[in-house]
């Protein structure tokens, strides 16, 4: 969904010459969005992993007698269609979404970067094969993809991570191979060449400590998109089952019941506004940070 | 210039034929018996045989594929198992509706994206600047769905402003189209405007400190003269190649926004029919859009070739 | 001279049927749930297609709000006393759309091509008919194999629909593209997933019942949006309200709420011996399908989840139903029970069981709600939701334990059970068997009396609820809303609906 959005396409790299100015408050600023966005993320990590000890219900514990209950004292963000507390249900469910991200992402990385290195690094048929499959990966939309790869698995959380991993994969192939292959023809990679040096060894000294900054940028803007795809899953009823909560599935079932209970609605698209938000504003600075014509 | 066109060309070939093979590999994985939903509450075996030999699912799956492909390539992309109409004839019927839908998102994002953009570029580490870059950054992370519902329960259901749902083609009723398309086609153009007022900013910035901008300035042109004639026309080369990709991109993204409002577009199209099973349009709908996407890409390169003065030269 | 007495007549008709009508020229336009399928009667199977049929397509006959058949295209019939011919008077005068006469020639190619055509959906239901015979322009014969007292019942829903024979001889299995059949309204256009347009039909034989110039079908899935569209004057009606919208529709006085009890059942359908699944301790031991049927509250079920508009249920019929056994009524919930039934099937400290349920808002509140009631009897529900595709076929192939389902019902009792309890049953997915049910099953199928019939249907549902291979939970009650200036409007337990003698007043 955001992918073009943080990710200019091949070929258009507007900032390039924009750099060498102001970098000082532009250190600045990036430092500053980065620890807002930070302290987002760390927020909602803080509750997800803190959800156990917090003094809150049961997030499955039904309440007939508390259908749909508008935000009171008991319940500080209302109640759900059974009874469950909503804020309860929140916490935890940013378990979920921030779960999804983080492994939908690791899947990614941990396919899409060796592949990328591979068909970057030795280049002909080898790169070709890979090179068209990203192609064709990356030509089918993005949600349309991880919707039917979902679908084939069946719904579940770690099917939607799953799908959302496979779906995210070419992003990284794409991204690594290119790294891979300016940095490959940069003069002390051709002299390791050169000298004799393995190829394992090129990899690991030369290769990868170069590719690994931009990988992680787009890693934390990847996890942001990956937050509000299986969000999108669970709303289409494709990713975490009930009563487990997570925030998309929370909102499908709040759409149903928009005029009498719009609270259901309003807390979980916040939460997942925020948490992407922090993602994003974190990636940004990251990437301004790690950039390494700014040094 | 002819031959890095036709270069491109030949090998987006067996990038479309891998996604054939991926499309229809995929369906064909998806759990679920077409038939049994096809049959619903009919269960005689022999009816469901019927079924599945008129729909050519008994052949093993590769005879399926060339079968498929064969059709395909003369424009038959079968009959939707749903409505028996042929998938072509569907997404003829759809696509006017995804691309009005497209377009008017794109209208949001240009007029909201590029004068933020250039105003962002031009108050360059101003507060006018950081606030323009939270909120496109706050549109970014906006999920498009949620907003959508909000959108609804406020305009149409709270102050009964605009039709919640629907579509009405412009042929029949300019303004009640334009109506209707309104709340979705801005829900879509958020996302769109801040990646635009995100393009256009960074490019700005790289033309205003360019020479020719420089001299410009110093020829004592008047300041809206520089930025508007010197600095935004050099500017656009990237912005109109993004706005090329962007618009593939945009169908995509249409897929669940389609689905809040109701709009009978090609995303919702899709989804409805993956949850149905409804091969062939499903097949027709991804080969449609994936071969789309990549002749998008084909004119945005071209596109940045001709416009890039350095690059034509070559 | 007769050619113009004709004309004249026509003219005065048509003067009198526009001066009936208080208000000509509406267009209707109504909101459905999801969009239809094909629309060709022999071919499709959604719930929302029959109720565009119900505009577009006469029957052979029809049915009252209180399930008695009634005349529609066929005045009068007679069965034999043998219970194996069926003798039908047809009504006079009728034409298809296209202008074709309709006739005992038209029933019989309607009947042949239901039974042949290979896409054909209505086989089953017509399988009782074993040849027809034209005994007069306006007088058919169906030969049936045995007494078959179900087969009314089928003529008044798809498989009684009577389409052009010249039309669907031209277009065979395509005609659902361009429908011609000989109902009030006759097809317009349609553009899927966005709308269905029919027009007046003015050679109607009951067109004086009719005060629509068109009606439009529009497929609007979220109820929400289709609410707020009512309120906004942009539909004129809508069907299935959401229960939990019911305060706020009622709440607007420019709409008004009918509604019926549906005549199907919502529950849940155990593997008894369908594959190797089967063989677990749910489907092996009845008594803890009753424990659990025990541990439900349906009146809380349908207090929490349909702020009690539905009605709670344990049998296959509404208890609103003629056919409901009113020696077994709904017992409420009994927690002791349930857990004494465990402890008697050796799992005194509670066992697991998997639920397998369609990934929709409802049917999941509905399970989600159910599996806290069984928890505290010790039963510890896991819900495997699915999209319905996989559902369907995983139940058919036997790839479940036990499976929320429900059935949209039939007029006739039979419809409800037999193919769902007997051992070759068509949609006997427990695979569940037992010799005396399919012996009370058959019976009731050829049986001549109602009151045999309700003998039948009562035995039967003893042991039904005993066996249990389906523990009914509740009943959908149709919610229908529309503009307060739509007059005369009926529901129906079938959940169409009918335009006839309903009017449009400002």
């Amino acid at each position: 969904m955001t992918q073009s959005a943080t990710n200019p396409p091949v070929g258009v790299d507007p900032v390039t010459e924009t750099r060498q100015q102001s970098r000082v408050w532009k250190k600045f600023r990036s430092h500053k969005s980065a620890v807002v966005g930070g302290v987002l993320v760390a927020f909602f990590v803080l509750i997800a992993i803190a959800a156990p000890l917090l003094p809150i219900p049961d997030p499955a514990a039904t309440d007939w007698g508390a259908v749909r209950k508008a935000p009171s004292w008991d319940h500080w963000m209302g109640t759900d269609e059974i009874g469950r507390d909503v804020l309860s249900r929140l916490i935890w469910g940013a378990q979920a979404s921030l779960l999804a991200g983080v492994v939908s992402v690791g899947i990614a990385v941990l396919f899409g970067v060796p592949l990328g290195v591979v068909a970057g690094y030795f280049g002909g048929w080898t790169d070709a094969v890979i090179s068209r499959c990203t192609e064709a990966l990356l030509a089918v939309p993005f949600l349309i993809l991880a919707i039917a790869l979902a679908a084939f698995l069946g719904p579940s959380l770690t099917n939607a991570m799953i799908a959302i991993g496979i779906s995210a994969t070419p992003i990284f192939i794409r991204l690594t191979r290119g790294q891979v292959l300016s940095i490959k023809a940069e003069d002390y990679v051709e002299s390791a060449r050169a000298v004799g040096l393995q190829t394992p060894r090129i990899l690991s000294r030369y290769i990868l400590p170069n590719v690994l900054p931009p990988i992680l940028v787009q890693a934390t803007l990847t996890i942001a998109t990956a937050i509000i795809a299986e969000a999108s899953l669970s709303f289409l009823g494709l990713g975490q089952q009930p009563p487990a909560p997570s925030w998309g599935s929370m909102l499908n079932t709040a759409k149903n019941f928009l005029n009498q209970a719009p609270w259901m609605a309003m807390w979980p698209g916040l939460s997942i506004f925020f948490v992407v938000l922090g993602f994003n504003l974190l990636g940004d600075g990251l990437r301004d940070a790690l950039d390494p014509r700014e040094h | 210039m002819l031959a890095f066109l036709l270069r491109r060309i030949l090998i987006a070939i067996p990038t479309v034929v891998i996604i054939s093979i991926m499309v229809f590999g995929l369906q064909h994985l998806l759990p679920g018996d077409p038939i049994l939903v096809l049959a619903g509450e009919e269960r005689d075996p022999d009816v469901l045989e019927a079924l599945r030999e008129k729909y050519r699912l008994n052949d093993p799956v590769p005879v399926q594929y060339i079968a498929w492909v064969g059709n395909a390539l003369q424009g038959d992309l079968g009959v939707s198992l749903r409505t028996n109409q042929p998938v072509t004839e569907l997404m003829a019927e759809k696509l006017p509706v995804t691309i009005q839908l497209a377009f008017m998102s794109m209208v949001f994002a240009l007029v909201i994206g590029i004068p933020a953009g250039i105003l962002s570029a031009v108050k360059k580490g101003t507060a006018t600047d950081y606030v323009a870059n939270v909120v496109a950054l706050s549109g970014l992370s906006i999920p498009n769905f949620w907003l959508g519902i909000m959108l609804i329960l406020l305009v149409s259901v709270k102050w009964q402003l605009l039709p919640a749902s629907g579509y009405v083609p412009p042929s029949e009723d300019l303004w009640q189209s334009v109506r209707t398309m309104l709340m979705p086609s801005f829900v879509l153009g958020t996302a769109l405007a801040a990646t635009l007022m995100r393009h256009t900013r960074s490019s700005m910035i790289g033309v205003l400190s360019a020479d020719y901008v420089r001299t410009a300035r110093a020829k004592g042109l008047r300041e809206r003269v520089v930025i508007l004639k010197h600095a935004f026309r050099n500017a656009l080369t990237p912005i109109v190649t993004l706005t090329a990709l962007l618009f593939g991109e945009l169908v995509a993204g249409a897929v669940l926004t389609e689905q809040i409002f109701t709009i009978p577009g090609f995303g919702k199209l899709v989804v409805d029919a993956v949850f149905n099973r409804d091969y062939a349009v499903v097949q027709g709908i991804v080969l449609v859009t994936a071969v789309g996407f990549i002749f998008m890409n084909l004119f945005a390169d071209a596109m940045y070739y001709v416009l890039n003065p350095r690059l034509r030269g070559q | 001279m007769s050619q113009l007495k004709k004309a004249m007549i026509t003219a005065l008709v048509g003067a009198t049927a526009l001066t009936a009508s208080p208000i000509f020229a509406k267009d209707l336009r109504i909101a459905l749930q999801s969009d239809a399928d094909v629309l060709d009667p022999d071919q499709s199977r959604t719930f929302v297609g029959r109720i565009v049929y119900a505009s577009l397509c006469d029957k052979l006959v029809d049915i009252t709000p209180n399930l008695e058949i009634i005349p529609q295209l066929a005045t009068s019939w007679t069965t034999s006393d043998d219970g194996t011919a069926v003798t039908m008077q047809l009504r006079e005068g009728v034409v298809f759309h296209d202008g074709t006469p309709f006739n005992a020639e038209a029933v019989a190619a309607n009947i042949e091509r239901s039974q042949t055509l290979d896409e054909s959906r209505r086989k089953s239901e017509l399988a009782s008919i074993t040849s027809t015979e034209v005994t007069g322009e306006y007088e058919i014969v169906l030969s049936l194999a045995g007494p078959d007292a179900t087969l009314m019942a089928q003529l008044a829903d798809r498989a009684g629909m009577m389409i052009s024979p010249t039309a669907a001889a031209a277009a065979g299995a395509d005609f659902g593209l361009n429908p011609v059949c000989s109902g009030a309204f006759s097809f317009s256009e349609r553009v899927a997933q966005d709308k269905i347009v029919l027009t007046r039909f003015d050679d109607y034989w009951n067109a004086e019942a009719i005060n629509f110039d068109s009606v439009t079908f529009l497929p609007i899935p979220d109820t929400t949006v289709r609410l707020a569209n009512l309120q906004s004057g942009d539909i004129d009606m809508l069907e299935r309200l959401a229960a939990t919208d019911l305060t706020q529709a009622r709440g607007d006085s420019g709409i008004v709420v009918e509604s019926a009890v549906s005549l199907g059942y919502q529950g849940i359908t155990f593997n008894i011996n369908n594959g190797a699944r089967g063989d677990n301790p749910w489907g092996n031991d009845k008594r803890l399908r009753q424990a659990l049927s025990y541990a439900i509250d349906r009146e809380a079920l349908n207090q929490v989840v349909f702020d009690g508009a539905f009605a709670p249920g344990n049998q296959s019929f509404p208890s609103t139903s003629p056919w409901y056994n009113q020696s077994l009524p709904l017992e409420g919930r009994d927690i002791e029970k349930a857990k004494a039934l465990l402890a008697e099937a050796g799992f005194a400290d509670g066992l697991e069981l998997e639920v397998q349920v369609p990934n929709s808002t409802e049917p999941l509140a509905v399970m989600q709600v159910v599996q806290a009631m069984a928890a505290e009897a010790g039963i510890d529900i896991k819900l495997t939701s699915k999209e319905f595709a996989t559902l369907l076929a995983d139940q058919s192939a036997g790839d479940y334990t036990a499976s929320q389902i429900g059935w949209s019902g039939r007029v006739d009792p039979d419809g409800n059970n037999h193919q769902f309890v007997t051992t070759n049953g068509g949609i006997n997915d427990s695979k569940y068997s037992n010799p005396k049910m399919d012996e009370l099953m058959d019976a009731a199928r050829v049986a001549g009396s109602t009151e045999e019939r309700k003998a039948l249907y009562d035995e039967a549902m003893t042991i039904m609820l005993d066996d249990l291979n389906r523990v009914f939970l509740y009943h959908v009650n149709w919610i229908w809303a529309h503009n307060a200036s739509m007059k005369g409007f009926t529901p129906y337990p079938d959940g169409m609906i009918r335009l006839e003698n309903v009017t449009w007043e400002e």
